[in-house]
């Protein structure tokens, strides 16, 4: 599968702050790629230069083929794009909206039945300054979409949506998958990028610290798994000298720590062996969000010290 | 530059606008505003005489009653003749009734003239009233020198006739209309884009738009067309207003119109230029505040440029606002078309320069 971004060396530079550090990555085409970070990270800064609106200090980026900055008019009729914190005219519907973009890009949309795919239809006829911060970002995608692109840059496009409207957004992503376009997407919620995304890149500082499919990172990045119990202090005493496993605790919850699946039947014989009143027992996995959390917060540690003891 | 694009992109800036119910006002209805403001002003000083209210402490002999019917038929001052003030000075009851002119006819007036001695009368003005001030002066100076020359038995050798420039008789409302067409050719388009340039920076409206194929151009250029209507739709309500509501001797001719094309061409691509090269939405303000205000005062919009002191004068023809105004009075009052094709070749080069310069000079996206 021919790869529809390709990063190689990429830095832009502030002064002397480097806001993205040389990094490299690829997007294949027809897949639906989340970059996540912090705020500071260059996840904002990396995807403008992607979308041509930022010029990069150096490296080379191609983007369907296109350097963004030197051939961003061909390049802007073959992607989508909302921006962060989407914003319009004021005095403008969504429905005249769409019909302006589709001019502008000389296409024929059916303006309802667009809305209608990001559940906005009944706000078609409402001027942009009073729809909801989630409606706004709504019409964003719409308009994202009306030159219907090879490439859709989704800038944390679900922040600020209720629940039901996020699922709305969810479900148009997967549709574009299914069609064949490729999605690069930012986001805050790492549940949301472990259910779309087909290959994850974390930033941090700059720089790209992991790169994998959802499973891969928290493979590579993640615990092992683990069992968990609901129980008081003395019962995780019991089990430390009862299994030769590692066991922390934590607020009433007990995590023993995994060889094999056997472990189960060990951990649950010696808790009943216990006396001691337990329940919830199951076994636990980290998350995307787990992983993001600890890598992140190892690296600050990590940079901390090696600041504190140069 | 495609014309479906700009069409598009016309169209939504056209209903954003009328959909915005201040920049409506400021574009149609304040210049009507002002226009019935100034046309009030200055058509009542200019057509009611000034009063003056007269002591007359010869007894109303003839001769008295002469000079004072010769200053009422000079048509700049009606006299008002009161009662000698018993127990104060003539003065100071003119102040306490708020008059701000009077005159003291002084006793002996009719013998002083018939025996050739001099006598002199008491004139009362106040500095804060120098319209008034200068019409009584200048009345009586007049009628005095009449009253001097008859005494002495001498002929007027010297005198005039007053004849105005051009085919008719011109009033200040005549002046007005064109100068306020040109106020809000100036003011309309140039606060709008000073605004527009800030704030559709500030939220990232540029870069939105420029992930779109509409150029940079073909978005000035939609500005241009909307602010081409709106001037157009203006100068017609002000000339309606002008001459159904003050009498104005001006009409909506075919050659006021490419002054309504490449005023808000020029006055356009000028506000974006300012509000382009500021770097915070406060500079731009005061950038185009400080461009627009000159111009607003300095360009003959109030009041015709040949009344201005020399430098002042130098200064006007600096200012593009001038040749506007210029061009649209030498083809509503003069019908001077040479002097008006003059003016809008200056317009138009300057027109171009500042469109090429606000295109160089904004920016779709960021370095």
């Amino acid at each position: 599968m021919p790869d529809a971004i390709v990063v190689r060396g990429l830095t832009k530079r502030y002064d002397q702050l480097a806001a993205v550090d040389g990094i490299d990555f690829t997007v294949p085409e027809g897949r639906v790629f989340a970059f996540l970070g912090p705020n500071g990270a260059g996840k904002t800064t990396t995807v403008e230069i992607l979308e041509g609106l930022r010029n990069r200090t150096s490296g080379d980026v191609t983007v369907l083929g296109f350097d963004p900055w030197a051939d961003g008019a061909p390049l802007h009729r073959v992607i989508g794009v909302i921006p962060q914190d989407f914003r319009f005219f004021e005095k403008i519907t969504p429905k005249e909206a769409v019909e302006y973009y589709a001019t502008l890009f000389d296409v024929k949309v059916d303006a309802m039945a667009l809305l209608e795919r990001v559940a906005l239809a009944d706000k078609a006829n409402a001027h942009f300054d009073v729809l909801s911060g989630g409606q706004k970002q709504k019409l964003g995608l719409a308009l994202a979409l009306v030159s219907s692109p090879k490439i859709c840059f989704l800038d944390e496009p679900t922040t600020g949506l209720d629940p039901q409207a996020r699922r709305g957004i969810w479900d148009v992503i997967r549709d574009l998958r299914k069609e064949g376009r490729t999605v690069f997407l930012t986001t805050h919620y790492l549940e949301e990028a472990e259910l779309l995304a087909d290959q994850v890149a974390i930033i941090h500082k700059g720089k790209i610290i992991a790169e994998g499919t959802p499973g891969e990172i928290i493979r590579d990045h993640g615990r092992p798994e683990r069992l968990a119990v609901d129980g008081p202090p003395s019962l995780g005493e019991f089990l430390k000298k009862r299994i030769d496993r590692p066991v922390t605790m934590a607020n009433g919850h007990i995590e023993i720590q995994m060889r094999d699946k056997s472990d189960a039947l060990l951990v649950l014989r010696a808790i009943e062996e216990s006396g001691i009143p337990w329940k919830g027992f199951a076994t636990v996995s980290d998350t995307l969000e787990d992983v993001f959390v600890g890598l992140v917060g190892r690296m600050d540690d990590g940079i901390m010290r090696a600041e504190a003891n140069p | 530059m495609n014309g479906r694009r700009v069409g598009a992109d016309f169209l939504v800036f056209a209903r954003g606008y009328v959909r915005n119910p201040v920049g409506l006002f400021f574009s149609l209805v304040f210049p009507i505003i002002l226009i019935g403001l100034f046309g009030l002003i200055f058509s009542v000083t200019g057509t009611v005489a000034t009063t003056v209210y007269t002591e007359n402490l010869d007894h109303h002999s003839a001769e008295s009653v002469a000079f004072l019917s010769a200053l009422n038929q000079s048509g700049a001052v009606k006299i008002a003749v009161v009662a000698p003030v018993a127990n104060e000075s003539f003065g100071t009851w003119l102040a306490q009734q708020g008059y701000t002119v009077g005159l003291i006819v002084p006793l002996g007036f009719q013998s002083s003239f018939a025996n050739h001695t001099a006598v002199n009368l008491s004139l009362f003005t106040d500095p804060e009233d120098q319209a008034s001030s200068g019409e009584l002066i200048g009345a009586v100076s007049g009628v005095a020198s009449e009253f001097n020359l008859q005494s002495a038995g001498g002929t007027q050798i010297i005198g005039y006739t007053d004849q105005q420039l051009g085919s008719q008789v011109y009033k200040y409302i005549d002046y007005l209309v064109p100068g306020l067409i040109g106020f809000s050719i100036l003011t309309s388009p140039m606060f709008a884009m000073v605004e527009i340039s800030s704030t559709y920076r500030k939220d990232h409206l540029f870069r939105q738009l420029s992930l779109t194929p509409l150029t940079k151009g073909e978005w000035l250029f939609a500005k241009i067309l909307w602010y081409v209507v709106l001037t157009i739709i203006s100068a017609a309500i002000m000339i309606a207003v002008g001459v159904f509501a003050f009498g104005a001797h001006v009409g909506f001719s075919l050659g006021l119109l490419p002054f309504l094309v490449l005023g808000p061409f020029f006055f356009v691509s000028l506000g974006m230029l300012a509000g382009s090269v500021a770097r915070t939405p406060e500079s731009a303000a005061v950038l185009g505040n400080i461009v627009t205000f000159p111009m607003m005062f300095l360009s003959g919009t109030f009041f015709p440029v040949s009344g201005f002191p020399p430098a002042l004068q130098q200064v006007a023809h600096v200012l593009p606002l001038y040749y506007v105004i210029d061009g649209m009075n030498q083809v509503m009052l003069f019908h001077n078309n040479t002097r008006a094709i003059v003016d809008l070749g200056v317009i138009l080069v300057g027109g171009i320069v500042v469109f090429i310069g606000a295109i160089v000079a904004f920016k779709w996206r960021d370095e």
